[in-house]
């Protein structure tokens, strides 16, 4: 598993890609998490396009994160599922707590755009 | 097709999980399964196999995970995996969605709702300190394509 990310203002994006099982999923929230901490992001966008393979591991490590992001107030929104990817997902009920975007663009819009409407 | 039976063994490390995964499709390739049918087929055996490494034999110790994968001509294909460790306590209690023994290793619980989801058949046997064996059972449509 690699990931890339990007980031914009107080929004990180990790950009996942190949196989994310019991294995990697590990390596995935440690790199997540240790790039959250240095970027000093608030908030975190997961993009899974290039994720060719998913099992439950990857409903843990999204509830993981979400976990974290969420006791510092920030926001979390997915972005790339595919429909098997998205069907794991649904099984857990993951999609009914964390907000899914098109892509990654529309995903970090959509982080920004709600922060607008809380200082509102 | 012929009757085919393949079997192998391997530590239960995580490493071992991918490999599992790719045992699986490519037995079951000969009978030209959708690119669905191989998916679920290799969740259903990741998931087994990582319920395997993460549970089967504690935190220190290595033990060996087995697993046998058997096809009819008719496209049924059942894989087993099996391992030599504690054992789970509460079959019922292990099989339903969202337990888990692994929270803080932030494990869903949702692994058997996996397996049950996406084959056609789920059997799980384990008995305390002699281990646990998981039989998965799919029947592939061999109609594709015709």
């Amino acid at each position: 598993m690699q990931i890339e990310f990007e980031l914009s203002d107080d929004i990180i994006a990790a950009i996942l890609n190949g196989e994310l099982d019991h294995h990697s999923a590990v390596c995935a929230r440690t790199d997540i998490d240790h790039a959250m901490e240095v970027y000093r992001a608030k908030h975190l966008v997961l993009d899974f396009s290039g994720v060719d393979f998913a099992d439950s591991s990857g409903i843990g490590m999204i509830m993981g994160r979400y976990n974290k992001v969420k006791e510092k107030g920030g926001r979390i929104v997915l972005c790339g599922c595919s429909p098997y990817m998205r069907k794991i997902l649904e099984m857990a009920g993951i999609f009914t707590i964390i907000a899914e975007a098109d892509d990654r663009e529309s995903a970090m819009r959509l982080i920004k755009e709600r922060g607008e409407e809380d200082e509102r | 097709m012929k009757d085919n039976a393949v079997t192998v063994e391997f530590i239960a490390i995580p490493e071992n999980e991918k490999f599992a995964r790719m045992v699986a499709a490519a037995f079951t390739a000969p009978f030209d399964p959708t690119v669905e049918e191989v998916t679920e087929i290799k969740t259903a055996v990741s998931e087994a196999v990582s319920n395997a490494v993460i549970h089967a034999y504690g935190a220190s110790g290595k033990g060996l995970i087995r697993m046998e994968l058997w096809s009819s001509e008719k496209g049924t294909v059942t894989i087993v995996v099996e391992d030599y460790g504690i054992g789970i306590e509460d079959i019922t209690a292990a099989r339903a969605p969202l337990f888990t023994t692994a929270a803080v290793e932030e494990r869903s619980g949702m692994g058997f709702a996996i397996m049950e989801s996406f084959m056609d058949k789920v059997v799980v046997e384990s008995e305390k300190d002699k281990g646990t064996r998981v039989t998965l059972i799919k029947t592939l449509d061999l109609s594709c394509g015709l």
